[in-house]
């Protein structure tokens, strides 16, 4: 899957996007947080807070409990600020 | 028509081109958002828009056909550009043309409250303390809810 992180979670995390193998076991999004949160303290700190992340599948807005497949898209990022 | 791109736009063009081939438009209705020099306590010396290609596209779409849906529109227009812009400079348009005015200003209207919640674009401020990500306002959320239950305008 690919990996996609946009504003102050890229700066967070270090990097703006990646290939990302799906971990055994984690079927949604807010799964996958959780397995991102314990790879360092760029990603704990990025994902610290669930309420300030949206979340994008496949560039469309899901919830935290979205499920995540094999080849999708996910995108990270803040509220938007756009306009 | 959506177009997303770093350059600046002229609003006179772009809204003639939007009506120019199209005589039973009556009204016209536009809205231009403008890099400001300060936000809260801190001056602005520029900012920079990210955005997310792709995803950007198809969210604006849906916000244009989400209008051309509710109104009886003949015409309908966003530009928002990425990248470093200074004080002064253009963000943002979003136009509206119909037969009659009521739809081409409430479609207007909502066009530039649903991107502002709904499009991926992220704005970061120069200010004196440094880059600052701007906040996602909750004025904001409640200017795209107010659409929720907002009826189609007559005609």
């Amino acid at each position: 899957m690919k990996l996609l992180y946009f504003a102050w979670v890229k700066e967070k995390t270090g990097t703006s996007n990646e290939e990302y193998a799906l971990p055994d076991g984690v079927t949604s999004v807010a799964e996958l947080i959780d397995v991102l949160k314990e790879r360092n303290s760029g990603y704990s700190e990025a994902f610290s807070d669930h309420s300030v992340i949206r979340v994008a599948v496949n560039q469309e807005y899901v919830t935290l409990e979205h499920a995540v497949a094999e080849g999708d898209e996910i995108a990270f990022f803040p509220p938007v600020t756009g306009g | 028509m959506i177009r997303v791109q770093s350059e600046d736009f002229d609003l006179g063009i772009e809204l003639q081109n939007l009506t120019r081939d199209n005589h039973g438009i009556g009204g016209l209705c536009s809205f231009v958002g403008l890099v400001r020099d300060m936000a809260g306590d801190d001056d602005i010396s520029a900012m920079t828009l990210e955005h997310y290609p792709g995803m950007t596209e198809k969210a604006l779409a849906e916000i244009e056909a989400e209008a051309q849906g509710r109104w009886p529109l003949d015409g309908t227009l966003i530009i928002h550009r990425y990248g470093r812009l200074d004080p002064g400079d253009q963000i943002v348009l979003v136009a509206a043309a119909s037969a009659h005015r009521e739809a081409a200003f409430e479609a207007c209207h909502f066009l530039i409250d649903w991107l502002k919640t709904k499009a991926p674009f992220w704005k970061l401020e120069d200010t004196n303390e440094g880059g600052k990500w701007v906040d996602a306002r909750d004025s904001d959320d409640a200017a795209t809810s107010k659409w929720d239950k907002k009826q189609p305008a007559a005609e």
